[in-house]
């Protein structure tokens, strides 16, 4: 908002809405969301966790087959690959901030890392109280035996932290660098979780693969853009040292 | 000193149904088309409901151990692993459904005094067809109770004549990406292939399935003829058979081929040696929420058990 209002302050005449006088921005047009549009959005992203506890609960205690004939398998799939989904989506926002310059995505950021963390919650609240039982033995064999586990477990536990310091207060408290530091993780996060899904799966690995290009996507994205940052900056210092010896 | 005599078919009555069905056994070979020139194309649909009724019926009054317990048809015919048809759960029953399987052959090779190419008919006519309730458990650690319809593989077997050096059956789907979609990416090395040692393949369990709650195979089952072997993981039944070769060597079978150290030749159901990605100490039949202990050998120890005596079964997983 705050640039916003820098680019166009001056040059609006007092009562004339700023859409009318406002030069055109030179760049991408910023667009205003409606107020409505969040809220529209988390409740979109809600629905999959919506339907799976009413299907699993359908399935498990009347004749339905919503999620097949082995709804805890399956609903733990689901779950889990809706967690897979959102933190992926969650790291494509700062991509996407940067080639549509819409500054007011960053918001989603904090919404779809939430919601993802709260996909693999139920995701892993489905293997420990129905696939595994409650079975704290079993628990702790899979975790240390058997490697897709460890790593999906890692994921989930990075996590953790990061949502408890979603807040605003929580970026104050931090300072922004050391949070941003902290909030590094979900890349971590995000690799372990797409390995976690491909070493899961028996034989046919092309749907995981599919998770693990869009990951490699993104965060080649972010090598790219850091690497042209600092050949920029490279560029200006041997510049500022050719203008000073001239 | 104590002689035990071995019965000729050591199988309780409680797993064969009772005799009256096989009355129906005419009536289910004429529709499907087995018996007779009549492969009119109705006989690929099933027998008609009533007809299925009565053998459901009679199999209930028989009051067996397992038949209460039986997996609903549903399940049996929509959750398949069948990768020839797509690697997801419902992938075989979507896919399956315009596979032709008329007319069939299997050939019949290797070790064997009378190496022949049967058409379906031909192979399944000189047996006595009978409902066998099975104990099915995947792999995957989930389990089913199915009835099937076919006849013993020993008798088969006896029938085509292995000679002294065969030691090992291999059998082969059908390789046909044209009508198997899933054959088009090499999930695994097709077409698919299993084998038994030929004790294994001889003992009284192990059997030819054509048929699964009294109707034909559907296509999503292995249509139009399979192996059951309940005392192995699932994916020891090679289904849409379309050749059964006696070896010396042991062959070796597609999982097998794909993962060594995930799937072995023997795959016995036991819940003591573990996938190295999950337990196999327990399971969850189809149906129900809670799991249950997986017996060693399926529950069937004491007719196969003596089949790998001595033998180091983590080793030979």
């Amino acid at each position: 908002m705050g640039e916003v209002a820098r680019e166009t302050g001056s040059r609006v005449p007092r009562g004339v809405p700023s859409t009318v006088a406002a030069p055109r921005a030179t760049r991408a047009a910023r667009l205003s969301p409606p107020g409505w549009l969040h809220p529209l959005v988390i409740v979109l992203a809600l629905i999959p966790f919506a339907w799976a506890v009413f299907a699993l609960g359908s399935d498990l205690f009347g004749d339905t087959r919503h999620f097949g004939s082995e709804p805890i398998k399956e609903s733990e799939h689901f779950t889990g690959k809706w967690a897979l989904r959102f933190l992926l989506l969650t790291l494509a926002i700062t991509p996407a901030i940067r080639i549509t310059q819409q500054g007011w995505l960053i918001k989603y950021r904090r919404t779809f890392g939430l919601i993802a963390f709260l996909y693999a919650c139920v995701h892993l609240s489905i293997y420990f109280g129905l696939d595994i039982e409650l079975m704290w033995d079993l628990l702790v064999e899979d975790v240390l035996d058997r490697t897709y586990i460890t790593l999906g477990m890692t994921a989930l536990l990075l996590l953790i932290p990061l949502a408890l310091t979603s807040t605003k207060a929580s970026i104050r408290r931090l300072g922004s660098k050391r949070w941003n530091a902290l909030h590094r993780l979900i890349y971590v996060s995000a690799v372990l979780g797409c390995i976690h899904f491909y070493m899961a799966v028996k034989r046919d690995v092309r749907e995981p693969l599919v998770y693990i290009t869009i990951l490699a996507m993104l965060l080649g994205y972010r090598m790219v853009a850091e690497r042209r940052k600092s050949r920029a900056a490279r560029a200006r210092v041997t510049l500022d040292q050719g203008q000073s010896t001239a | 000193m104590l002689i035990r005599t071995t019965p000729e078919h050591p199988i309780p009555s409680s797993e064969i149904t009772p005799e009256g069905v096989y009355q129906n056994r005419r009536e289910f070979l004429r529709e499907a088309g087995i018996l007779g020139a009549g492969l009119a194309a109705s006989s690929l649909i099933a027998c008609a409901p009533g007809e299925a009724a009565v053998l459901r019926q009679q199999s209930t009054l028989n009051g067996a151990e397992l038949k209460p317990e039986l997996t609903p048809e549903v399940d049996v015919t929509s959750y398949n692993n069948f990768y020839e048809f797509g690697t997801g759960k419902d992938d075989p029953k979507a896919n399956a459904q315009r596979f032709r399987t008329k007319p069939w052959s299997i050939k019949v090779e290797g070790l064997v005094s009378k190496p022949a190419t049967y058409n379906l008919e031909d192979f399944i006519k000189p047996h006595k067809l009978e409902e066998r309730i099975y104990r099915h458990r995947c792999v995957e650690a989930w389990s089913m109770v199915v009835p099937w319809l076919g006849f013993p593989m020993a008798d088969l077997i006896r029938r085509v004549e292995p000679l002294g050096s065969a030691k090992y059956v291999e059998f082969n789907t059908l390789l046909d990406p044209q009508q198997m979609p899933g054959q088009r990416f090499p999930v695994l090395d097709w077409p698919y292939t299993e084998g038994l040692r030929l004790d294994e393949a001889m003992n009284p369990l192990a059997m030819f399935a054509v048929g699964v709650y009294g109707k034909m195979l559907p296509n999503q089952n292995g249509a139009p003829l399979r192996q059951v072997v309940p005392w192995k993981y699932g994916f020891k039944g090679c289904k849409s058979i379309v050749t059964m070769r006696f070896t010396e060597k042991q062959p070796s079978t597609a999982w097998q081929v794909a993962a060594p150290d995930e799937y072995g030749f023997f795959a016995n159901v036991n819940p003591e040696v573990d996938h190295p990605r999950w337990s196999q100490a327990r399971e969850r039949r189809i149906g129900e929420i809670r799991r249950r202990p997986t017996l060693m050998f399926n529950g069937y120890a004491d007719r196969v058990a003596s089949l790998y005596s001595g033998m180091d079964l983590k080793r030979n997983y």
